[in-house]
C-alpha cells in the first residue's frame, strides 16, 4: 500500500519536473525580452541590460533553472514584470474564485448528472430515458461559452431590459461579505458549467447502473424482497461508483484549465482569466506559475483518487505491484 | 420420384433469395434504419456543402468574408445592424456580413477537426498497437507517455505554448493533435493486449507470420470498429477545442474568420447583448457541427457494433 502511494506521488513529481522544464524551456526560445517589456518601449539599452542583470537573465539557462526551482521550494515564485506584485500574492488572490467556481459546479453537475443517470438505467428505452439521452449528448456537445454567453444573454439582459433583475450581471462577491450575494452572482455560472459537465455524468452513471443492474447480485436482492430503492441506490449505485470517481479525479483536476472560458465569459477574476491577460501581456513568471499550479492540482487530484481506490479496492494494489 | 427433382430446385431458388451481404453492407443499413443518424450526415454534409461554397456566397452577397461596410452594416451609433434583406445573418462590430463569415469559418472548423482528429487518431493507433504487441520495457515507457500526456493541464499549456510561438493555423492542428491521441492509444492498447494472445494469432504465428503482418493482417483489422468510432467523436471535441483557442485569441488569426474568433468579437465588451445574432449564428453552427459529429459516432457505434445495442438500446 505505501510502496503504491510513493509510486503514484514519484510519478507526480516527475510530471511536475516535466511540466517546469516545459514552461522554462519554452520562454526561453519565446522571442520576446522580458527587459523590453519591463522598461517599456523607450528604454535605453543600458537600462536593459541592468534589468537583464537584476532578473538573472543574462545567465545561462540551467543557472536560471535552478535558481528558479530553489526560490520555488522556498515559496517564492518572483515577481510580475506587470504590477510588480509578487507572483505567489497575485495568483492566491484569485484563488478563491475559481475555486468557488469549481467546487460549486461540481455539486450542481454531480446533482443533476447522477439522478439523470440513474433514472435512465432504470427505465432504459423508455420516455424519460431517451430525454436523459438527449440531454447528455446535447450537453456533450454544447461549447461552454456559447451556452454561458446564451445564458447571460437570456437570464440576465432579456429580464433586465424587460424591468426586473433575474441574475445580477457578472462579477464576484466574496463568501465573507455575503454568502447570499456570493451564491447569486455564481449562480449562472455554476449551472453553465453544470449543464455541460453533468452530461458526461449522466452517461456514464447510465452505463454503468445498467450494467450493475443487470448482475446477479441484484436479482438476489430483488428476490429476497429488498426494497427497490434501496436495491437501486445502495446495492447497485455503490458498486457503479468508482468509475465516477476516476471521472470526478480528472474533472477537478483539469478544471482550474477548464473554466478560463467560463471565467472570460461571466467577467469572473479568477485564476483562469488571471493566466489569459499574463498570456497576453508576456508576463511570464505568472504564466509559469499558473501553468505549474494547473500541474499540481492535476497531480493531487489524481494522487486522491488512486489512494481512495487502492484502499477501496485491493486488486489495483496488487496489480501495480 | 416425381418430387424429388423439386426440392433440389426449390432449395436452389430459395438459396438465391438469401444473400450473402458483407458487414459493411449491413452496418449501413443499420445506420439508415437510425433516424438521428441519417439527420446528422445530412447536417454534416450541409454544412460541408456550405464551407464549400462559402466563395460563392460571398459573389452571391457581394461581401467579402474581411470587407467592412461601415455605411450599410452598422448603425449611425456603430451599432451591428440585424439579418435584413442586404445583411441575411447580420453584421458585425465592424460592419462585416455575418453570413460570409460564417461560410469561411466552417472551412476552418471542418479543417482543423476532421485533419486534427485523423493525425491524432493515426498517433494513437500506431502508439497503442506498439504498446500493446511489444510490452515489456517499450510497454511501460510508451505507457508511462500516456499516463503523462494526460495529466498535463492542456488549455493552460495550450495557451502558454501558442502565446510564445505566436498563434497560427497549423499550430492550433498541432496542439490539438497532441492532446488528443492518447484516449485512442489507450483503447487500441487495451483491445490489442486482449487479441495478442487469441488463437489466430497463434495460428498465424505458428505459420510463421512475421510480426508486421500480424500485426496488420490480423490485429489491426479487428480494431476497425473503436477506431472508426472513436476518430468520429474526436473530431466535436477537435473542433470545439480550436473554437476555444480562438476565442481566447490564440487561435485563427483575425481577420481570417473561424467561429472562436467571431464569438469572441461577440464576447467583446458583451457586444453580444445589443447583437443577438453575432452569438446565437456561429454559436449554433458549432453547436449543430459538435451534436452532428457526436449523434453520428453514437449511431456508428451501434451499427458497427451490435452487441453494444443489445446491451444498451433495447435492454
Amino acid at each position: 500500500m505505501t510502496r503504491f502511494i510513493l509510486s503514484r506521488i514519484a510519478f507526480g513529481v516527475l510530471v511536475l519536473f516535466l511540466l517546469s522544464v516545459f514552461v522554462f524551456m519554452l520562454f526561453y526560445v519565446s522571442p520576446s525580452d522580458p527587459a523590453r517589456i519591463i522598461a517599456g518601449d523607450k528604454a535605453t539599452e543600458e537600462l536593459m541590460a541592468q534589468i537583464r542583470a537584476n532578473l538573472g537573465l543574462d545567465r545561462p539557462i540551467t543557472e536560471q533553472y535552478v535558481t528558479f526551482i530553489g526560490n520555488l521550494l522556498q515559496g517564492d515564485l518572483g515577481y510580475s514584470y506587470r504590477s510588480s506584485m509578487p507572483v505567489s500574492e497575485l495568483v492566491v488572490s484569485r484563488i478563491p474564485v475559481t475555486m468557488s467556481l469549481v467546487f460549486g459546479g461540481m455539486v450542481f453537475w454531480l446533482a443533476i448528472g447522477i439522478p439523470i443517470g440513474i433514472v435512465s438505467a432504470k427505465h432504459p428505452g423508455s420516455v424519460r430515458d431517451r430525454l436523459g439521452q438527449g440531454f447528455a449528448i446535447v450537453g456533450i456537445s454544447f461549447p461552454t461559452f456559447v451556452l454561458g454567453m446564451l445564458a447571460l444573454y437570456l437570464l440576465y439582459f432579456v429580464p433586465t431590459k424587460l424591468g426586473f433583475m433575474l441574475f445580477p450581471p457578472s462579477g464576484y462577491v466574496p463568501f465573507e461579505q455575503s454568502p447570499l450575494q456570493w451564491a447569486w452572482h455564481l449562480l449562472l455560472p455554476w449551472l453553465t458549467l453544470a449543464l455541460v459537465v453533468a452530461a458526461v455524468y449522466a452517461r456514464l452513471t447510465r452505463g454503468q447502473m445498467l450494467e450493475v443492474l443487470g448482475q446477479d447480485y441484484i436479482r438476489t436482492a430483488r428476490a429476497k424482497g429488498v426494497d427497490e430503492r434501496r436495491v437501486t441506490y445502495v446495492h447497485a449505485f455503490r458498486s457503479a461508483m468508482p468509475p465516477l470517481v476516476t471521472q470526478l479525479g480528472i474533472d477537478i483536476g483539469l478544471m482550474l484549465g477548464g473554466v478560463i472560458v467560463i471565467e472570460q465569459v461571466f467577467g469572473l477574476l479568477g485564476v483562469g482569466s488571471l493566466a489569459v491577460t499574463s498570456v497576453a501581456m508576456q508576463d511570464r513568471p505568472v504564466v509559469i506559475a499558473i501553468v505549474l499550479l494547473g500541474g499540481v492540482f492535476v497531480v493531487v487530484s489524481n494522487l486522491v483518487v488512486d489512494t481512495t481506490y487502492a484502499l477501496l479496492d485491493s486488486r489495483v494494489r496488487t496489480a501495480t505491484r | 420420384m416425381s418430387l424429388m427433382p423439386k426440392t433440389p430446385a426449390a432449395a436452389a431458388r430459395a438459396s438465391t433469395e438469401v444473400q450473402a451481404r458483407g458487414s459493411g453492407r449491413l452496418t449501413l443499413t443499420r445506420l439508415l434504419r437510425d433516424p438521428a443518424s441519417i439527420a446528422s450526415m445530412i447536417a454534416i454534409l450541409l454544412i460541408i456543402a456550405f464551407a464549400l461554397c462559402a466563395p460563392l456566397i460571398a459573389a452571391w452577397t457581394g461581401h467579402g468574408p474581411t470587407e467592412q461596410f461601415r455605411e450599410t452594416g452598422l448603425t449611425p451609433e456603430g451599432i451591428p445592424v440585424g439579418p435584413n434583406s442586404e445583411f441575411l445573418l447580420g453584421t458585425d462590430q465592424l460592419g462585416r456580413d455575418v453570413l460570409v463569415r460564417l461560410a469561411y469559418g466552417a472551412q476552418v472548423s471542418l479543417l482543423v477537426g476532421v485533419l486534427a482528429s485523423i493525425v491524432a487518431s493515426v498517433i494513437g493507433i500506431a502508439i497503442g498497437t506498439i504498446s500493446g504487441f511489444s510490452g515489456g520495457v517499450v510497454d511501460t515507457v510508451l505507457s508511462r507517455t500516456m499516463d503523462l500526456v494526460m495529466s498535463v493541464p492542456f488549455l493552460l499549456c495550450a495557451i502558454a505554448l501558442v502565446s510564445v510561438l505566436g498563434p497560427s493555423l497549423s499550430l492550433s492542428i498541432a496542439v490539438i493533435v497532441f492532446f488528443s491521441w492518447t484516449g485512442l492509444a489507450r483503447v487500441i492498447r487495451g483491445q490489442v493486449l486482449a487479441l495478442r494472445h487469441r488463437e489466430f494469432v497463434e495460428a498465424a504465428r505458428s505459420l510463421g507470420a512475421s510480426r508486421t503482418s500480424i500485426m496488420f493482417r490480423d490485429i489491426l483489422p479487428n480494431l476497425v470498429v473503436p477506431i472508426i468510432v472513436y476518430t468520429t467523436l474526436m473530431i466535436p471535441a477537435a473542433i470545439v477545442f480550436e473554437a476555444t483557442l480562438s476565442f481566447l485569441g490564440l487561435g485563427i488569426v483575425p481577420p481570417t474568420p473561424s467561429w472562436g474568433n467571431m464569438l469572441a468579437d461577440a464576447a467583446n465588451g458583451s457586444l453580444y447583448l445589443v447583437a443577438w445574432w453575432m452569438v446565437v449564428v456561429p454559436g449554433g453552427a458549432l453547436l449543430a457541427l459538435t451534436l452532428a459529429f457526436n449523434l453520428l459516432g453514437d449511431g456508428l457505434r451501434d451499427a458497427l457494433d451490435p452487441a453494444a445495442v443489445s446491451k444498451g438500446k433495447r435492454a
